[in-house]
């Protein structure tokens, strides 16, 4: 269509070639287009750049922060120089979940939705694509933002002789787990957008998973408190963010467990009401 | 290109022929059911029969398809068949449940009772769907910030088309220099485009779009007509919607009619033409008086236009003339008028609007509604 000048010309006849390769809808091909849906929207690469930025400028300034005031007497005891460097991750958590509501909620918005189920007419692939891509990039770029955190504000801390090395136990863990619990937070996002498929109702559904239930459960009986804030998943899923859990956190593989089931209940439920009824 | 050139001719020689020997226009019901239609063995073959018969062709057919939405009721009781080979125009006012309609088509919405098959087969059966059938529902249902080039590699990769197709489409529709471009900053008709690119992507045997031509301009209505008439020329089936009568006139070739939900009339342009238009004459003559009182009778009516000239119903224009000539009235202009096919088609919504308003408890889709 483009002619030897290299002038662009639009055709008027209409005509378009045939097209007789083999066809076939598949798993994998859904991920390939998911991942290519992905990686062409902005909300991805601000998102991401956010979650970056607020793990390591928020760990190294509180890192700061902290070896500017160190502990005194008894509150040595309960420091937790490797939480103050991954401190960031309670705020990028919101970014990479409003990342995971906006990566199903804008193709509702737009109505893409219904072009995206007439290719796949059986839908699931499309949630379960864009459960494994998201996912595996905020590992991607979690993981090493989490060591650069770590890292940056170990180094601050050692000049108070406050850190700790990454051999220490459940240092890694910690470093690792930041990046797994935020991969899940971006799944409840995945998932709240999926079932409420619509872009402020989702990132307000999060907010309130996040952090109004905890404020809720504050309000409870002091008995009952800590027993239910501990399930509720962020509470959950922190534990395995941390170091040294207090008494009021779950144990950290345990508490990434329940973070992993919410998230397996809000797919279940997005599944079924994507897969049944209107587009 | 000999082969698409030889699939095309055979399917024209299938198809037309069965659409030519198809008078049938019926208010309020469905067309297929009317045992007194002098057609019907010949309809029977295939669009009476139902989902189950087992037919293949490239076709769409719908069942007694019905789907409400809460007590609303968008569509009822639909019944007819779209054929490959030609264009046919799905027509009716905002409202009539022609979105509605598609979207169950392409497998989104559910029915409530009834069924729809494509080539044979249920939506979302179908192993290949973008070899099965394309649709444009909205052409503005893009991610704004993605480029077209990129909406339309996913659309392709979903089913493993390659990418050299997706170059190939970008250039049948004439997008090759916005490619790259945010798809959110396109013009409608730049969108128009898009839409049907991403429908004919995987080159399929059914094309559902739903207000193509909507909004466009001149240039952009006959490429589009073009296309459409292009791909039922290869044989596809194409099926078009629109809210006006004058964008299809000249696209399809066959018309299937609805309003309120239910089937107006399902025929070919010329027999919709023939049936629903009868012609007036224009007459302007030296005593527009005179001529009227002498030409209006029982059988023949006479309104004044407008612009002077008196619309004879129920007269040829030899007889106006004669009656002109024999009262020695000088005739200044003398023309026969068909109805355009707009006022058809308005007349035949607004009788079945009136029609079942007047008889059907049922409470009807309002207009304007959301189908």
């Amino acid at each position: 269509m483009t002619d030897t000048t290299g002038q662009v010309t639009i055709p008027v006849t209409g005509a378009l070639p045939r097209y007789q390769l083999p066809q076939r809808v598949s798993q994998v091909r859904v991920m390939r287009a998911e991942w290519t849906k992905l990686r062409t929207q902005p909300s991805t690469y601000w998102a991401l750049l956010a979650a970056v930025v607020l793990v390591v400028g928020f760990g190294i300034g509180y890192s700061l922060l902290r070896v500017a005031r160190p502990p005194h007497g008894a509150a040595i005891a309960s420091f937790d120089p490797a939480a103050i460097s991954l401190s960031g991750v309670q705020l990028a958590q919101i970014a990479v979940g409003v990342l995971g509501v906006l990566l199903i909620t804008n193709e509702y918005a737009t109505g893409l939705i219904r072009t995206t189920f007439a290719a796949i007419p059986r839908r699931l692939p499309v949630l379960w694509g864009k459960a494994v891509l998201l996912p595996a990039v905020i590992i991607a770029v979690g993981l090493p933002a989490a060591f650069a955190a770590f890292a940056g504000g170990q180094s601050i801390l050692s000049r108070k002789h406050l850190s700790v090395p990454l051999s220490q136990p459940g240092a890694a863990r910690a470093v690792i787990g930041c990046a797994l619990f935020l991969a899940g937070v971006g799944l409840l996002g995945l998932g709240l957008g999926a079932v409420i498929r619509n872009a402020a109702g989702g990132i307000a559904a999060l907010f309130g998973l996040l952090y109004g239930l905890p404020l809720a459960a504050a309000l409870l009986p002091s008995s009952m408190a800590a027993d239910v804030t501990r399930y509720l998943p962020a509470s959950a899923g922190q534990a395995v963010t941390t170091v040294k859990p207090d008494q009021t956190m779950l144990q950290p593989w345990t508490g990434f467990g329940v973070l992993c089931a919410y998230v397996a209940v809000l797919l279940a439920i997005s599944a079924v009401r994507m897969r049944r009824g209107d587009a | 290109m000999a082969a698409i050139l030889l699939e095309a001719v055979r399917a024209a020689e299938v198809m037309t022929p069965t659409y030519k020997d198809i008078p049938r226009i019926c208010i309020g019901q469905s067309c297929a059911q009317r045992p007194e239609n002098p057609t019907k063995v010949r309809l029977s073959t295939t669009a009476t029969q139902g989902p189950c018969d087992g037919s293949v062709g490239a076709m769409i057919e719908i069942h007694e398809l019905t789907k409400n939405y809460g007590s609303t009721t968008a569509v009822a009781d639909l019944t007819f068949t779209v054929r490959p080979g030609v264009v046919t125009g799905f027509l009716g006012p905002n409202g009539a449940g022609k979105s509605t309609t598609m979207r169950m088509i392409l497998g989104l919405d559910e029915p409530t009772s009834g069924s729809v098959l494509v080539n044979g087969h249920a939506p979302r059966s179908y192993a290949a769907p973008l070899h099965e059938i394309g649709g444009m529902l909205d052409p503005r249902a893009v991610h704004p910030s993605r480029s077209a080039y990129h909406h339309l590699l996913a659309i392709a990769q979903t089913s493993g088309i390659r990418k050299a197709r997706v170059d190939e489409v970008i250039d049948a529709v004439g997008l090759r220099s916005v490619a790259s471009r945010r798809a959110g900053k396109f013009s409608l008709g730049m969108s128009q485009r898009l839409g049907i690119a991403a429908a004919v992507l995987g080159d399929p045997a059914t094309v559902v779009l739903d207000e193509p031509v909507n909004g466009l301009d001149v240039e952009g209505i006959r490429w589009i007509r073009g296309m459409l008439q292009g791909l039922a020329a290869e044989g596809k089936t194409v099926f078009v919607s629109s809210h006006l009568m004058s964008e299809i006139a000249q696209t399809a070739t066959h018309l299937i009619v609805i309003g309120r939900g239910r089937l107006i009339a399902d025929t070919s342009m010329d027999n919709f033409m023939a049936t629903g238009a009868p012609t007036t004459v224009r007459v302007r003559s030296s005593d527009q008086d005179a001529l009227a009182r002498m030409l209006r009778s029982p059988r023949v009516t006479v309104t004044l236009a407008a612009d002077g000239a008196l619309t004879v119903g129920g007269a040829s224009a030899g007889q106006v003339g004669a009656v002109a000539a024999a009262a020695g009235i000088t005739v200044l202009e003398l023309a026969t008028e068909h109805a355009s096919l707009e006022d058809v088609f308005v007349g035949l919504t607004q009788d079945a609007v009136d029609y079942r308003a007047a008889s059907t408890p049922r409470r009807q889709c309002p207009e304007g509604a959301k189908q």
